[in-house]
């Protein structure tokens, strides 16, 4: 049947109009709007005593200047704390523009609307800024110790402090069953700041229609549906007359999730104050130093085991760098704290983390959110404790696995989402098996051996990961089908070049039993669908996929109805082949969905041929039944909703070989290979290509990437000359395979895959060049220089 | 990052160009590929009031090769050279280093020359030209001077230019008979500035002894810095150098700064490490890359 195309590599149908230049960012809509740009401070810390705007006065082409003095209303509020938590006990957000205090390099402080992007950037450098100087604090250890303080009223810099503590089978506290283990060990780990970094930046452009008071504003957001509630709560609208659609965006990441962002409801108030259209496009300096980074913590590990390396008591205590505010709560410490066990049970387990604040850019997720640090820390672990034993390191970890029918299989912790943290399924044995063979990791002692003869230094790494997907609460589909024969699918969530053109396309084409190139797919636009979460957690296949599927049902079971009437058949002797709905076994008997959507709708009014037909004089209706049954609707549509109990489980297993060369210090990829289970895959091509991604980001967030500050909260390298996300060039050929274990939690059996690829990437680096060196790896990411200075060190 | 206002002139002769950028002196730039000046300009880092651009002078876009060296003029792109057989012909260091000049569509639009007046020390041209003794030809109006490498570079960012000033090409002289080079460099990711890296140039003598060994080092100064190790490698043949101590007069030579990509101990010892890697690829080159004597 070519209708059945879930599971099927299909190309991705954007692709030819994202390649060829026919995208739609958010730049290139507006071309004759109004163009904002941003004085931002220039220190990390700093009271405002005076600003001065005169001289960008004369500008030719200055339109508007705005101060948060200027700001009406909700506007000159804080921005909301999106994500409150108990424990967040000190929850702070910034203002859209600041009001006395900068707190990180990067913080807007003035907006200045012009007629072009030039002017504006003119007349920000002719606006003067005076500043009183606080002492800036950076690092969380410096934080820590509390003797200066981000904010005034937030003592010991400490936002937030969480302890969750599961106890063994026998009701041991972590603490005791390390006591009581047969070996301990205890060491440090730290991750270092990276960022999301898209290649496009963060924009927002808004038009004010003052003919009927509507505003519709275009963002490069990972969710459309809440900016537009923020827009119209921020600048007091009826949410009817707010449109916002997301149009291409060019990456997200994480960093596009976090909303409303300053220029998210500055661009659309001015653009309604001033009546012109005006736009803002971030630039990547604001990228940098104004949007958000994420990874930053300092992991302390304590672990009991027993002589076959089973972990017997884990207690890890994390320094969760927040930077200057918390406007997505403490999503990341709960992930990295609840994600650390991985695929394996252990005994008893204690995590307590502290979020701090530090004179920096806010952290907010970026993919893998939190589990790049937990699986660093599980794995790193695991490594140490195979070295301790002198055990084969897959064998620790075989020895700690969760056994496939342990499911569903609670680890006793509260997850992300406020749920229980049960995974529903997965088969850790048979993707470790996989690995093994994949690598060669057996065979690779012979291997090193050989290289090392010839003078090089090789060594081979693995990390494994399990990741809570797709999260609720929802996502909503709906599906039409209109008397063209057409479908149309739209759903509330927004897309960033994941694919979901194609993916959902696979779906609603299989449940309806249409042709793809009939279907088409609308993400991200309110106009369309209202009601949505966003894009984020691994959550789009999985929840608006199963929605789609779920509507596409609704729609076919009313396709089947209409068709059975007028063929005079059973519904349930119905098949939809190809955009036919036939007799099965009878292909004679048929009817086409284009003139099922006709019948579908009873017309007065003809528009075409094919309208005649629905018409009330055509003779189609009976006349014992009104034209729309009772309970019925017009039109051949669906809306539908997917709620899950709670997230689904995804999980992983990543090996490399790296290469050291002895002299100079260079890390090189030999190899990288990964077996990956999302349970039933939509589109394994698709798939595939998001761990490409993932890993990509992966190798840079372990052999490249870093933000580095100086003491005076300076980002030293906020360009992409000096900050070095990997070329084409720095990412090695990826292989990998799948392991297909079906959600049972929804009805397609699926799990989320979009942040994957990137999760072991630094625990996988690090195992390898630690076998390759002999050497511990206890910081990531890790560079040529930093690995010469851990030789020397070693060297005494 | 848009850059501030601007006066732009687009000349279409050298004349003309000299003469605008005699009008506006010291408030004047030069616009040659913009891979350097373009970046600045966007940053707010640099903010002349006038560019002059030369990329309508065609008779700038030239390159000579010679038995003697080979002339490259002003608007000749790091591609042209890199690709020019005639080029390679005589002096196999220009492709050698320019393939390791960013990435293929910066050296389609980036200039030799532009890379020279730059002069920044990371770059990969200063240190060639300071290697082989070359020079770059500056016009201005009514006259014209040929500055010699060593007297060229005169710190990170700066050269011997002045106001009102053109380069319009450099001169890259073939080395004695015998002679082989080779370029290495250890960069963070293919096609960056080098964490440390250099030009190397041996000439062996009849008996296949090194007669004259020499590295152009990038940075690892404020402009490349060259060292003479003719004495260090003992006139013996490459097999029988004792290298350690070469990579011991290298490291004696330099004095680098470490930042945010490496220490400075990790890149004296790595440019010791790639100075011996260096000297030996070039003395092996020194039998194949021979030119006619
Ligand atoms: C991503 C990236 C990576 C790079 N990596 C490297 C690298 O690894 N190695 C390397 O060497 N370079 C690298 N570059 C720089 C590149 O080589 C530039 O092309 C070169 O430095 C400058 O040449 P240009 O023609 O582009 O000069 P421009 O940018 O136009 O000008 C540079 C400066 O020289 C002056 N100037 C240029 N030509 C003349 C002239 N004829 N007379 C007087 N003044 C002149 C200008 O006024 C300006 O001050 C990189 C650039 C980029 C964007």
């Amino acid at each position: 049947m070519t209708t059945k195309l879930f599971g099927e590599p299909v190309q991705r149908r954007e692709d030819a109009r994202l390649v060829t230049g026919q995208g739609h960012y958010l730049d290139d809509f507006g071309p004759g709007a109004l163009a904002a740009a941003f004085v931002r401070s220039p220190h990390a810390h700093a009271r405002i005593t005076d600003i001065d705007v005169s001289a960008a006065l004369d500008v030719e082409g200055l339109v508007a200047v705005y101060t948060w003095e200027d700001l009406p209303g909700a506007l000159a509020e804080p921005l909301p704390l999106l994500i409150p938590h108990p424990a967040l006990t000190h929850g702070r957000t910034a203002y859209p523009l600041a009001r006395d205090i900068v707190r990180h390099v990067g913080e807007p402080v003035v907006m200045v609307v012009a007629e072009d992007r030039y002017l504006a950037e003119d007349a920000c450098a002719l606006i003067e800024v005076e500043y009183e100087f606080l002492k800036p604090v950076v690092g969380v250890e410096e934080a820590v110790q509390g003797a200066h303080l981000v904010h005034e009223d937030v003592p010991g810099n400490v936002g937030a402090h969480l302890v969750q503590e599961v106890p063994s089978r026998e009701g041991r506290s972590a603490a005791d069953a390390i006591d009581a283990a047969p070996h301990r060990l205890e060491f440090r780990l730290d991750i270092e700041r990276s960022a999301s970094m898209p290649l496009e930046g963060r924009g927002v452009y808004a038009r004010w229609d003052a003919g009927d008071g509507s505003l519709r504003v275009y963002s490069s957001t990972q969710t459309s549906t809440s900016v537009r509630m923020a827009v119209a709560a921020k600048l007091g609208l009826p949410l009817p007359k707010v449109e916002v659609i997301a149009p291409d965006v060019g990456g997200g990441f994480g960093v596009k999730i976090v909303h409303p962002w300053p220029e998210e409801i500055l661009v659309p108030w001015a653009a309604r104050t001033l009546g012109r259209e005006v736009k803002w496009t971030e630039d990547r300096r604001e990228h940098f130093v104004s949007s958000a980074h994420e990874r930053a913590q300092v992991q302390h590990v304590r672990v009991g085991f027993d002589d076959e390396g089973r972990v017997l008591g884990l207690d890890v205590t994390i320094l969760h760098d927040h930077g200057a505010y918390t406007p997505y709560g403490i999503i990341v410490p709960i992930i990295t704290s609840t994600q650390l066990l991985g695929p394996y049970k252990i005994g008893a387990y204690r995590v307590e983390f502290s979020s701090i604040y530090t004179n920096t850019v806010q952290v907010t997720p970026y993919r893998g959110a939190g589990r790049p640090q937990a699986v660093f820390c599980m794995e790193r672990t695991l490594d140490r404790v195979a070295a301790y034993l002198g055990k084969d390191r897959t064998e620790v970890r075989a020895a700690n696995f969760i056994g496939p029918d342990e499911f569903p299989y609670d680890q006793g912790l509260i997850f992300q989402d406020g749920r229980p943290l049960v995974y529903d399924s997965g088969n850790y044995p048979e993707s470790l098996r996989m690995l093994k063979e994949m690598v060669g990791w057996d065979s690779f002692p012979e291997m090193k051996a050989r290289a090392a003869a010839e003078g090089r230094r090789i060594g081979i790494g693995i990390g494994c990961y399990v990741e809570g997907t797709g999260v609720g609460p929802y996502e909503g589909g709906h599906v039409q089908v209109t008397s063209d024969g057409r479908v149309h699918v739209s759903t509330g969530l927004t897309s960033q070049g994941q694919g979901h053109e194609t993916v959902f396309a696979q779906i609603a084409a299989t449940e309806l039993g249409v042709p793809i190139e009939r279907v088409s797919v609308v993400t991200g636009d309110t106009r369309r669908f209202g009601y949505a979460v966003g894009t984020f957690a691994s959550r789009a296949a999985v929840m608006s996929g199963n929605a789609i599927a779920l509507a596409c049902r609704k729609v076919r079971e009313k396709a089947l109805r209409i068709a059975a009437d007028a063929l005079e058949a059973d519904p349930r002797d119905l098949e939809i082949t190809d955009g036919i709905v036939h007799v099965a076994g009878t292909p004679s008997a048929s009817i086409p969905l284009a003139t099922v959507a006709v019948l579908s709708n009873p017309l007065r009014y003809a528009f075409d041929e094919e309208a005649k037909r629905a018409t009330q004089f055509s003779g189609t209706s009976a006349m014992d039944r009104p034209p729309v049954d009772e309970g019925e609707e017009p039109g051949l549509e669906g809306r539908d909703y997917y709620s899950p109990i709670r997230s689904t489980f995804a999980s992983g297993m990543h090996a490399a070989i790296v290469e050291t060369d002895p002299e100079t210090a260079e890390i090189t990829i030999l190899r990288y290979a990964v077996v990956h289970d999302c349970g039933k895959l939509i589109n394994p091509m698709i798939v595939e290509g998001q761990i490409h991604g993932g890993v990509a980001q992966g190798v840079g967030g372990a052999l490249y990437e870093k933000m580095v500050y100086d003491e005076h909260g300076q980002l030293l390298n906020a360009s992409f000359m000096d900050f070095l996300m990997p070329y084409a060039t720095e990412v090695p050929r990826i292989e990998t395979a799948h392991l297909e274990t079906p959600s049972p939690l929804n009805p397609l059996g699926i799990k989320g895959a979009g942040e994957a690829g990137v999760i072991p990437v630094s625990a996988v680096i690090a195992s390898a060049i630690e076998d390759a060196e002999g050497i511990p790896i206890d910081r990531m990411p890790i560079s040529p220089s930093d690995l010469y200075t851990l030789r020397l060190r070693l060297a005494g | 990052m848009k850059p501030p206002p601007f006066a732009y002139h687009a000349p279409v002769s050298v004349d003309e160009a000299l003469a605008a950028l005699a009008e506006t002196g010291p408030h004047g730039k030069v616009l040659a590929g913009g891979q350097s000046l373009i970046p600045l300009l966007n940053m707010r880092l640099a903010a002349p009031s006038h560019l002059v651009d030369i990329n309508r002078i065609g008779e700038l876009d030239t390159i000579a090769a010679r038995p003697g060296g080979v002339r490259v003029g002003a608007l000749a792109r790091h591609a042209a050279v890199e690709r020019s057989a005639e080029a390679a012909a005589v002096l196999p260091l220009l492709r050698q280093a320019l393939a390791l000049v960013a990435h293929p569509v910066i050296r389609n639009r980036g200039t030799v020359v532009g890379s020279l007046v730059h002069a920044d020390p990371s770059a990969e041209m200063p240190a060639v030209l300071a290697l082989l003794g070359g020079s770059v030809r500056l016009a201005r109006l009514g006259g014209e001077r040929e500055v010699a490498a060593a007297d060229f570079f005169t710190g990170p960012m700066e050269s011997a230019i002045g106001p009102g000033e053109l380069a319009v090409s450099a001169f890259f002289p073939v080395p004695p008979p015998r002679s082989g080079t080779a370029f290495r460099e250890v960069a963070r990711r293919h096609g960056d500035y080098a964490v440390a890296g250099m030009a190397a140039l041996v000439t062996l003598d009849e008996d296949l002894r090194i007669a004259a060994a020499r590295v152009a080092c990038v940075s690892v100064g404020p402009a490349p810095v060259v060292i003479d190790l003719s004495d260090a490698c003992g006139r013996r043949p490459a097999a029988s150098v004792s290298w350690d101590a070469v990579a011991a007069a290298v490291r004696d030579g330099i004095d680098p700064d470490g930042d945010i990509h490496a220490t400075a101990e990790y890149r004296r010892h790595l440019t010791g490490v790639l100075a011996v890697r260096a000297l030996k690829d070039a003395a092996r080159n020194a039998g194949t890359e021979a030119v006619d004597e």
